[in-house]
Formats: C-alpha cells, sequence, structure tokens
C-alpha cells in the first residue's frame, strides 16, 4: 500500500512536470498552427521585407518590415534610457549608499517591477503625452519618444535589480585588493568591478531587451500605432505587439488578416526565444 | 590631483542616475496617486458604471479581476508545486530534466500577448470554451506557471537537507518525507510566492484581451462560461474606447489607482513575509 502511494505520488509531480512540456508546446503549436497557413498565399519574403501593411484593404497586403521597425526603434529607445539610469543607480545603491539605504532600495525596486502595465500606459497617455506634445510643439505627443521613455520606465527596475545583483556577488576581497593599489573608489568601479560584473550587467540588458520587445499594453496605448518606417524620434510608430492587440478584435475567423496576426506572433516568438536563449548560454559561460 | 576630480565627477553622475530614477518613479506614482484620489469614494467601488461608462464605479470590474485571478492560482498553484517537488526531489540528471528547465524558462520569457492568442487559439476556438472566466483564468493558469515553479523551487531548496535525511532515518518513505517534511518546512516560502504570482496575474491586461475581458458588462459575472470586466482592462478599454475622454479620464485613473494599491498591497504582504523569514531562519 505504502509502495502504490510512493509511486503514485511521484507519477502525479512527473505528470505536472511534463504539463510545462506540454504547456510550452501547446503555445508553440498554437501560433504556428493559425500563423503558417498565411504563407500559402503570401510569400515569407515579402512578409518579412514589405514595407506595406495594409491587412484589411481590398488588395490586402502583409509586408512587417514597419512593425518590426517599430518594435526595435521602441526597444532601443527604451534601454538607451533605461541602462545608464539602472546601471548608475545599481552602483550608488551597492557601492556608495549606505548599507541601510540598500536595505529599503532592494524592496521598494522590487514592488516597482510588480506594477501593471496598463498602469504605466495609462501614465504616458494621459500624464507624459500631453507634456511632450506641448514641449516640443507636436501634432501629437503619441509616438516613438514618449513610448521609449515609459517603456524605459518600466525596465528600470528589473535592469537596476539584476545589476544590483551581479555587483553584491563580487567578493569583497576584490575591492579591497584595488584599493590597496591605490585606486580611488571610481577607478574601483569603472576599472575592477564593472568588468567583473560583465556577465551579469549583460544578461540584465538582454532580460530588458525581451521584456521591452514583448510589452504590449505600453506600446498599444503610447506609441501613435502608425506603421511606419520612424524618420525621427517623433515619429508615430506601430510595434508588433500594439499590431496583434489592436487588430485582432477585427480579424474574422480564420481569414488572412487573423493568419497574418499570428505569424507576427511566430516572429515576435523566435526573437525573444532566441534572446532568452543567448542570455542563458552567457549565464552559463560564467 | 586630476584622478580626484574624475572620480568626483563620476560619482556625481551616478548620484544624478539615482536622483533621476527615483524622481520619474516618485513622478509615475504621485501623479496616479493625486489625480486617481479625486474620484475615490465607497460609492465608486461598490457600484457599477453607468451612463456610457461616463459615470459610476467599478464593483463588476473588480469582482471580474477577483475571479479570474483565483481561478488561475487554484489550477497553476498545485502543477507548479508538484512540478517544483518533481524537480527537486525526484529528478535525477538527466535529460528530462534539463528539457523541462529549458521550457520552464522558455516559459517565463513568453511575452503575455502571445499567450493571449494561445488562449485564445486553444481555449476559445479549438476547445470551444468562447470568451469566458474559464478561458481568460486558464491563460493566465499557464502564463503564471512558470512563476510559481521558480518559486517553489527556490523555497523547497532553502529546506536544509538534513530535515530530509532524519526524516528517511525514521523510516518515512520519500513520498512521507516530501509531504509531511519538506512542503510543511517550506510552506511559508512557497506561500510568498503564491501572493506574489497573485498580484502579478490580477494585473495582467494582454492575456485577457481576447480570453475572457468585456468593455461593458451589467452583471456580475454567474458562471464560468460568462464574459467578464476586469480591472486592467477597464483603465485601457477607458482609455482608448470610450467616447468620452473628459469624463472617462479620472475614472481610468481612480481604477488604475485601486489597481495599484491592490497589486502593491498583495506583493508587500509577500516581501514582509520573505523579509521575516530570511530573518528567522538561522541554519
Amino acid at each position: 500500500m505504502k509502495k502504490l502511494l510512493d509511486t503514485l505520488f511521484y507519477l502525479l509531480t512527473l505528470i505536472c512536470a511534463v504539463g510545462t512540456m506540454i504547456a510550452l508546446a501547446g503555445i508553440i503549436f498554437s501560433i504556428f498552427y493559425e500563423g503558417l497557413p498565411l504563407f500559402k498565399t503570401v510569400s515569407w519574403r515579402s512578409f518579412l521585407f514589405g514595407t506595406a501593411w495594409y491587412p484589411t484593404h481590398a488588395n490586402a497586403e502583409f509586408g512587417i518590415a514597419t512593425l518590426i521597425a517599430g518594435s526595435f526603434s521602441v526597444t532601443l529607445g527604451a534601454l538607451i534610457i533605461a541602462i545608464p539610469l539602472g546601471l548608475g543607480s545599481a552602483i550608488y545603491i551597492s557601492e556608495i549608499a549606505p548599507p541601510r539605504f540598500r536595505e529599503i532600495c532592494k524592496p521598494v525596486i522590487e514592488l516597482l517591477a510588480g506594477i501593471p502595465s496598463v498602469v504605466y500606459g495609462l501614465f504616458g497617455m494621459a500624464f507624459l503625452a500631453p507634456l511632450i506634445r506641448q514641449l516640443f510643439h507636436l501634432e501629437s505627443g503619441l509616438n516613438l519618444f514618449t513610448a521609449s521613455i515609459i517603456l524605459g520606465l518600466m525596465v528600470l527596475p528589473i535592469i537596476s535589480s539584476m545589476c544590483e545583483d551581479a555587483l553584491s556577488c563580487i567578493p569583497k576581497a576584490i575591492r579591497e585588493a584595488s584599493f590597496a593599489l591605490g585606486a580611488n573608489k571610481w577607478e574601483t568601479i569603472t576599472r575592477v568591478l564593472i568588468p567583473a560584473a560583465k556577465t551579469g550587467v549583460i544578461g540584465a540588458v538582454l532580460m530588458g531587451f525581451g521584456r521591452a520587445l514583448g510589452e504590449t499594453m505600453v506600446v498599444l496605448m503610447v506609441a501613435g500605432g502608425s506603421a511606419q518606417i520612424p524618420s525621427s524620434i517623433f515619429s508615430s510608430v506601430r510595434p508588433i505587439t500594439a499590431a496583434i492587440s489592436a487588430e485582432m478584435g477585427e480579424t474574422v475567423f480564420r481569414d488572412l488578416h487573423y493568419q497574418s496576426l499570428f505569424a507576427l506572433a511566430i516572429v515576435l516568438f523566435i526573437v525573444t526565444f532566441a534572446f532568452s536563449l543567448l542570455s542563458e548560454l552567457i549565464g552559463k559561460k560564467k | 590631483m586630476n584622478r580626484d576630480v574624475y572620480a568626483k565627477i563620476g560619482i556625481s553622475a551616478l548620484y544624478a542616475a539615482v536622483v533621476c530614477s527615483v524622481g520619474f518613479l516618485i513622478l509615475f506614482i504621485t501623479s496616479i496617486f493625486l489625480k486617481g484620489a479625486g474620484v475615490l469614494s465607497f460609492e465608486f467601488i461598490f457600484s457599477g458604471p453607468r451612463s456610457a461608462m461616463t459615470e459610476g464605479g467599478i464593483w463588476p470590474a473588480l469582482v471580474g479581476t477577483f475571479w479570474l485571478s483565483l481561478l488561475a492560482v487554484m489550477v497553476s498553484v498545485p502543477i507548479g508545486i508538484l512540478c517544483a517537488v518533481w524537480l527537486f526531489a525526484y529528478a535525477k540528471s538527466s535529460r528530462l530534466v534539463s528539457i523541462i528547465k529549458i521550457c520552464v524558462n522558455t516559459l517565463a520569457g513568453v511575452p503575455s500577448i502571445i499567450y493571449g492568442l494561445f488562449g485564445m487559439a486553444i481555449f476559445v476556438n479549438m476547445l470551444g470554451l468562447d470568451v469566458s472566466l474559464i478561458s481568460g483564468a486558464l491563460t493566465l493558469a499557464v502564463l503564471s506557471l512558470p512563476i510559481v515553479i521558480n518559486a517553489s523551487y527556490e523555497a523547497l531548496s532553502s529546506v536544509s537537507q538534513d530535515y530530509m535525511e532524519a526524516s528517511y532515518a525514521l523510516g518515512a518513505s520519500k513520498r512521507q518525507s516530501i509531504l509531511r517534511v519538506l512542503i510543511p518546512t517550506a510552506l511559508p516560502g512557497i506561500l510568498t510566492s503564491v501572493i506574489l504570482v497573485t498580484g502579478r496575474v490580477a494585473g495582467e491586461t494582454a492575456p485577457i484581451m481576447f480570453t475572457a475581458a468585456t468593455f461593458f458588462n451589467r452583471q456580475l459575472p454567474k458562471s464560468l462560461s460568462d464574459e467578464v470586466m476586469a480591472l486592467p482592462y477597464h483603465i485601457f478599454a477607458l482609455m482608448t474606447e470610450g467616447t468620452h475622454a473628459a469624463k472617462q479620464g479620472p475614472i481610468a485613473y481612480g481604477s488604475a489607482l485601486i489597481l495599484l494599491l491592490l497589486v502593491l498591497s498583495i506583493s508587500s504582504v509577500s516581501l514582509i513575509i520573505r523579509y521575516r523569514l530570511r530573518k528567522k531562519r538561522q541554519w
């Protein structure tokens, strides 16, 4: 009896573990099953490199180059804001600030990382966008620049928290050795600590990249929504996630438009998967 | 001398980065609090929307979010904990272990909108559950699974190996040791992860857009197959689908404040529990 229960319990845990495989397989299956039929009608070349995204026209065109450009430009903008601020505050918190400040900072950063993205979106739409519009005399404040700021603000806690972890993993002896050689605090930070925490910092950047690229609500609400290659930092853009979420409601079940949105999801999945793989490989090297 | 000047400038720059980040975040949170606090009232929380979403409150959305999160957590927590138990206590280093670990990490990195499409394709269409409370809850359950697994695994591995060995020495089988010693000892840590996941799930918008959420529903959900209003989606819909921006803006801020308070209080509880645990634990 005891033996039987032991085996049953083992099987139950095994089934749950295999359940994660099934969940991932289900996700991959669903987006490929619904998205791949698009390529019977549209060639993958014109899909990936076409610059005309007119999915609802009579002569519908499905070129996603502008959407890809939208996604990458917003993500890049967010990282340009979040990396210096995130890394800078991480260094300050772990190396310069008194330990008590750090004890307060750590949980606050964790709380901030849990704020729902739709709240950031609301802030961008109702507070920052009108401000940017007035400040730069634009027609609309919903653009690449505003979306980058909000998205940067959103990934800032994540990047900062991961960089702080990487820095606090460095043994104290390394800092002391650097000071003993006569280096001051700044030299120790730039020549010793940052190189030592390099893999952790790169991991944080890749994590931030994946998060920003996959984020939906902020870009849907704040990026403006025009499918075009951005010509300035104040251009309105339509990232992949925004296109999927904005248009799915208009599609007819399994028509070309519906399939093209799932095909977009395939592209998004492959890119984010590649990045998480990359960050795992870099982490393993360490 | 020159070196000291560089150091001064560099450290001031770091200081500026902190001030800038903190300033940004304070601006963000205070603006939500100030603009949201204006509309908060007993009636705002406990009544439904009226007059084409320009008046009234958010009660149906709160109830919808409550059911969505509760059902999602009820599905994902048992599965996630058992999976973590397998990974921690049973799995030997085999190919299956590394495959499952890769699966969990990959799931954790999948963008939330893809979970939404997955839920729509599988639960809504293929299984015929339609846009409903249950479709949305299942989608959110899959989304929260990797978080539960990782957090439970961490809680399990913080239990000293001596406890398990003592249990074996008393003649208990592996299952008995896991159920009577390992899980009870790790329970506070596991609970923390459950609370944390609830907060995360309550704030998700993209996964429920096409699986559960509806812009307006006068009634509270009565069964699993009803469409529901949900707080995060409500904020989004008020900002983008409404026709009376001037009147809906304040309601959106009020809803955002409630959502923020909800999520922040849930996650502070879990952080406090974890903080106490770390202080108490001395092995």
